[in-house]
This record gives C-alpha cells, sequence and structure tokens, in this order.
C-alpha cells in the first residue's frame, strides 16, 4: 500500500473528508457508549434531545455555538497562515478582562456605542496579547506553539488574582467573580428568556466579513500565499511579516470577542470558569470546518450540539459527560485522517 | 529579610524538593528531545503525561504492584505514540496539529476512563505509592543525605534515563540512525535504512519516557489521579528541550534549573506570599520556559529536518 499525489483535488472533496471525519467520529462516540454499558441508539437519541428537543435546548446550543464560533474562526485565520496560534484560551480571557475593566463603570454610554466599544477593547486585548509571540516568531525564531500555549497558563494566573483580589466584586459572597456589567453594556437576548444572544449574530457576521476578507481581498490573498509557501511569498513581493502580524492580531483578536461576548451576553460578570477550554475546542472547530469561516460556522454548531447534547446524554444515560471532549478531540484526527486522503490516493501495490 | 531568602539554599528540604520536581520534567524532556531529534515535533506530550499518569496509577489502584504500573503507564504512551508516529511519518500529516488533536484525545480518554472506573467520589481515592529508598550508607550523610539518597526508586530511575538516554542515542547504531533522520533522511534512506521505522520507534521511545514522566506524579510524587494535574509540564519540557539544544545532558541540567527555581518559588511563595499575590509565583515556570526559549532562540540550531514529513521516493 502506498500514497499517490492527486493531480487535481475537485473542490468539493474536502467537504467529503469532513463530513466522512464527522460519521467516522461519531462511530467511535458509539463504540464509547457501549463501553459505557448503554446503548448507542439510545445514547444518541438522548444527545439529540438534549440539543433539539426544546426551545430551551435549541437556544442553548446556539449560546454554546457562539464562543465557538470566535475561537474556531481565532484558530482557522491563523492555522490558513500556518501560523499556530493555540494561545485562545488566554486570548479569550483577556478580552473578558478587557470588558470588565472597561464594561462596569469606568465608561458609561448609551447601548448603541457601549457595545460596539466594548467588542473593540476585547478584540484589541485579544489581539495585542498574541502580539508579542508573532513578534517572538517573526524576529527571534521563538516558536509561537509553546509561547501560546504556556501564555495560557499566565493569563488564567492573573484572572485568578484579579478576581480574587482587586477586582473581586464585594457582593458577591465569597466567590471569585468580577464586577456585573452595567445594562448598556450588556448584549440584548436573541431569543426572550433564554440564554441566546445578540453575540451569536456577531459571530456569524464576523464569519461572513473574514471570508470576504479572505477570498476578496489582497490581505486575504497574502495571507494564503504566507500559508502555502512562506519563502515563495516573500519573492513575490508579499510583505510576509506585515502580514503576520496582520493574521496574528485578527486572530487574537477573535478569541478576544469569545471572551467579550461570553461575559457580557451570557454571564454578565467575569469568572475564573468562564472559558471550560473554548480555546483548545476552537481548534478543532477550525479543522472540522475545513479551516473555511462559513465552515466554521457549522463546524460550532456541531460541536455545539455534541457538547450541550452530552451533557443531557450523560444525565439520562449515566454515561461520563468527559465523552464530548473526546468527540471534540477524536474529530481532530479524524479530520486530519480525512485531509491526508484529500490530497493523496491510496493505491494498493499488485 | 534577604538572610531568610538566602537559608532556603542550604535547607536539604529545597534540594530534595528539586530532585522531586524535576523527575516528571527530566522525563517528559527526554522524551521529547528523542523524537525531535528523529524529525518529529510531538505535541501529544501533554495529554501522553496525563495519560500516563491515570493509567499508572489506575493499574495501581485496581491491584497491580508498582513496577506493573510503571510499565503499564509506558505501554500506553508507546501506543500514543505509535497514533502520532502513524499520522505524522507515514501520513505526513500536520505535527502541530497531531499533536494537539492527540493532547486532546489522549487526555480526555484518560478522564472518560478515569470516571468510567471509578465513579466520582468526594475524597480521591488513593494508592500506596513508591516509599523513599535509603541508599545505605550514602543516605547516611549530614545534609547530602537526605537532599539526594533518601528518594523513590522512581527518582533515581527517572535520573538513570539520562545515562540511557545519552547511551543509546550515542552508543547504538539505532542512535546514530535516529540523528540522522531527523538532519538528513535522504542520506539515511541511501544507506538503505528505512527511514519511516526509525522515525516511528523514536516516536514510540520517546512517548513511552513521556507516559513515565506522567506516572511519576500520581506514583511517587503525589498518591492520587486529579483533573488537569500535568498543568503545563508538557509544554515547559518543550521549552527545555529547545533550552537543552537537544542534549540529553543540558536536559538534565535545564530539568533541575528550572525545578531548583521552582522549588524556590514555592518557599520564597512562605516568605513573601503576604507582599505577593500566590498566582505571581505559579506563573514563573510559565514565563520562565518562555524567557528560555528566547534566551536559546539565538543560538539555536534545530535538527533540520524537523517537522518534515519523509516519503519514500519523493524528493525534497
Amino acid at each position: 500500500m502506498r500514497f499517490e499525489a492527486r493531480e487535481t483535488i475537485p473542490h468539493w472533496l474536502p467537504w467529503m473528508a469532513v463530513a466522512g471525519a464527522g460519521i467516522g467520529t461519531l462511530c467511535f462516540a458509539a463504540i464509547l457508549i457501549a463501553a459505557a454499558g448503554a446503548s448507542p441508539l439510545v445514547g444518541f437519541r438522548e444527545l439529540l434531545i438534549g440539543a433539539f428537543g426544546s426551545r430551551n435546548a435549541i437556544t442553548e446550543t446556539g449560546a454554546t455555538a457562539t464562543p465557538l464560533i470566535f475561537t474556531g474562526l481565532a484558530a482557522a485565520i491563523a492555522f490558513r497562515a500556518k501560523f499556530w496560534n493555540i494561545g485562545a484560551e488566554g486570548q479569550l480571557y483577556a478580552g473578558a478582562l478587557a470588558v470588565t475593566y472597561f464594561g462596569t463603570g469606568l465608561i458609561e454610554l448609551p447601548p448603541f456605542l457601549m457595545i460596539p466599544f466594548l467588542l473593540i477593547v476585547a478584540c484589541v486585548a485579544g489581539g495585542l496579547t498574541l502580539l508579542p509571540m508573532v513578534l517572538l516568531r517573526q524576529f527571534m525564531r521563538v516558536d509561537e506553539v509553546v509561547t501560546t500555549l504556556l501564555t495560557n497558563f499566565v493569563i488564567i494566573l492573573l484572572v485568578s488574582y484579579l478576581l480574587e483580589g482587586p477586582w473581586k466584586d464585594p457582593y458577591s459572597l465569597g466567590w471569585p467573580q468580577g464586577a456585573a456589567i452595567i445594562d448598556a453594556g450588556a448584549l440584548p437576548q436573541l431569543v426572550p428568556r433564554s440564554r441566546l444572544h445578540l453575540g451569536f449574530a456577531i459571530a456569524v457576521v464576523s464569519a461572513i466579513i473574514i471570508w470576504l476578507v479572505q477570498s476578496r481581498t489582497v490581505f486575504g490573498f497574502a495571507g494564503k500565499a504566507v500559508g502555502l509557501n512562506q519563502s515563495a511569498a516573500r519573492h513575490a513581493g508579499i510583505p510576509v511579516t506585515k502580514t503576520i502580524i496582520c493574521i496574528g492580531l485578527l486572530s487574537g483578536g477573535m478569541a478576544g470577542l469569545a471572551g467579550a461576548t461570553e461575559t457580557i451576553g451570557l454571564k454578565g460578570y467575569l469568572t475564573l470558569d468562564l472559558s471550560p477550554g473554548f480555546g483548545y475546542t476552537g481548534i478543532a472547530v477550525a479543522m472540522l470546518g475545513n479551516l473555511h469561516p462559513i465552515g466554521v460556522i457549522f463546524a460550532a454548531i456541531f460541536i455545539a450540539i455534541i457538547y450541550v447534547g452530552a451533557d443531557a446524554m450523560s444525565r439520562a444515560i449515566d454515561v461520563p459527560t468527559y465523552l464530548a471532549d473526546v468527540i471534540v478531540a477524536t474529530t481532530v484526527l479524524a479530520v486530519l485522517i480525512g485531509l491526508v486522503l484529500v490530497r493523496y490516493r491510496v493505491v494498493m501495490r499488485g | 529579610m534577604i538572610f531568610d531568602f538566602l537559608e532556603v539554599l542550604v535547607n536539604a528540604g529545597f534540594w530534595a524538593a528539586t530532585i522531586r520536581i524535576a523527575c516528571p520534567l527530566l522525563l517528559a524532556t527526554l522524551g521529547e528531545l528523542v523524537c525531535e531529534r528523529a524529525g518529529v515535533l510531538n505535541l501529544g506530550i501533554e495529554g501522553i503525561m496525563s495519560i500516563g499518569a491515570m493509567v499508572g496509577w489506575t493499574a495501581v489502584y485496581m491491584g497491580a504492584d508498582l513496577s506493573t504500573g510503571i510499565l503499564a503507564a509506558a505501554l500506553v504512551g508507546a501506543a500514543f505514540g505509535l497514533v502520532h508516529a502513524g499520522f505524522t511519518v507515514y501520513l505526513g500529516a500536520s505535527q502541530h496539529v497531531t499533536g494537539i488533536g492527540i493532547t486532546l484525545f489522549a487526555s480526555s480518554m484518560g478522564y472518560f476512563a478515569f470516571r468510567l472506573l471509578l465513579p466520582s467520589s468526594t475524597t480521591p481515592p488513593k494508592i500506596i505509592a513508591f516509599q523513599p529508598l535509603d541508599i545505605p550508607i550514602f543516605s547516611e550523610l549530614p545534609f547530602l543525605g537526605e537532599a539526594f539518597f533518601q528518594h523513590t526508586a522512581f527518582t533515581y530511575l527517572a535520573f538513570l534515563a539520562v545515562p540511557f538516554v545519552l547511551w543509546l542515542m550515542n552508543r547504538t547504531p539505532f542512535g546514530l540512525a535516529v540523528k540522522v533522520a531527523g538532519e538528513n533522511p535522504m542520506a539515511l534512506e541511501a544507506q538503505g535504512i528505512d527511514v519511516l521505522g526509525v522515525r516511528t520507534l523514536a516516536v514510540i521511545i520517546g512517548s513511552a519516557l513521556m507516559a513515565l514522566g506522567g506516572a511519576y506524579l500520581t506514583m511517587s510524587a503525589f498518591d492520587a489521579f486529579y483533573f488537569g494535574m500535568v498543568n503545563g509540564r508538557g509544554w515547559i519540557a518543550v521549552a527545555l528541550v529547545i533550552f537543552a539544544s537537544w542534549r540529553p545532558s543540558k536536559a538534565l541540567l535545564g530539568a533541575l534549573l528550572f525545578a531548583g527555581l521552582d522549588a524556590y518559588q514555592v518557599r520564597a511563595q512562605q516568605l513573601a506570599g503576604a507582599v505577593i499575590p500566590y498566582q505571581f509565583f505559579l506563573m514563573l515556570p510559565y514565563l520562565l520556559s518562555i524567557v528560555a526559549m528566547v534566551v536559546a532562540a539565538k543560538s539555536t540550531r534545530y535538527p533540520k529536518a524537523l517537522l518534515t514529513p519523509f516519503r519514500r521516493g519523493e524528493r525534497h
């Protein structure tokens, strides 16, 4: 058996690979549900009911998809340029810190100015958090994977310090949490009496804008060229370093928006458990979305279904909730296999 | 006040703690080093350490003896190494994304299996972990005895990994093949040696070492398995490999230096905790790793073929 490079790749093939990876992952999940002593069919039924079975379930899935679209975009934008930003978790918290700093009374504006202002500061905070790692990689050849990963731990400790110390809400009865975001800064609900907020729409619009930028602008083309071959891009006169810096700012900014919308849309205040690893899950979302901004929207909804549904399933049939994390991780590996089969065909030697 | 900070250094407990903290880092760093020398970046390290910690502990909890626990951890590490090599060496998939995928997969599978085997309880179950094993005569020495010769068998084993890796890389034909696979795989192919096989074996051995690093946490440093207990040690090890410029002896130095600073940090926290919040002390290991990478970056010479998949019959 050997691999032979395909001469041409039909444009639909990568999407088939991604869909196949999703199905393969669900098959693997079925084995794990069976291993936990439950029936996979009942398990999947409970999962779907948990994610779609009621108005509440559907809005909950949308609410969970919101930060995943943002962190998925953060990873997709960076990975497309082969910039390995694994620091979305930290950048998410940087965005949450920024909205907490400005949105808890420091500045008061009417909502139509306050909300955009908070989103912008979160975006800037996320981007600036990633910037040093971009510069270290471009100018000192310091591997960005490790620096972005390590920065996650530093920022979460910083959040812990602020929430237990100077930023602690005195009315929170001992829980380490930040002061409440002022009413003018809170995102309105999309569906009344639910947790689905305007952040979902903002996330979808962001994905569409990024898709247009990637497919219609010189900057979008430059990013793709840098990802395919950095030295060829440099020879073709593309400002490689400038492009990577912009991509880094945009990627970090998207992760910052995830933290902002979770804080001003969902929770209303900053906590230490604001993100159960949305930054890392964003990598799976990006892979499953084929690093395409529109693909990211659908991948984020798929992963949100898994998260919300698996939670309901584990309550119903007693399968550990960690199953959701296993499924998310399996998608990453399954997509990788799929993408290899896109680039190469398997030839049986005979 | 200054005197208090210096006094820590003449405390045998500080040196003993340094040795203990160094062990998981040392094993993980050596494991990553073997992988990278063969040209394969293994970012699965964090997850492999986590599942190694879980499997070693669980085996003992289920009634196996401690050495069987160590063996089980090494085997599961090797298995994940095989998966990583299958993706990156044979399929030529992105080493970055595969590694992150393996980390997510190994740690979540570990947690899933742990919950399946041991339903949630308020007090974490414990095992009888490795007990201190005094080295005859040496452990009687004043100061030195307490600092260096009253450790567990697993600790001595971790330090023996240094001569083992040195011997493997520098004294065996396999070690030579690993180094060539990481520098110039075409030359290895020209010798009629299977590049993919050499790389795969190196990743398997390296990953087994990483899993032992994780198992040290649950079987020697502590006696229970906690969620998220690896806590970035894997990523720190990846930074230490760069700091050590891919040399086992410098990896030992790096791990000890790092562990010393970490042990010092805990003691300084007790001395200055009222003035400086503890979170800033906890940040130090991560910040120091970044600093170590920046310092090493200038003089660093990466294995030439690191991150480059090799395909038979394709030119590079």
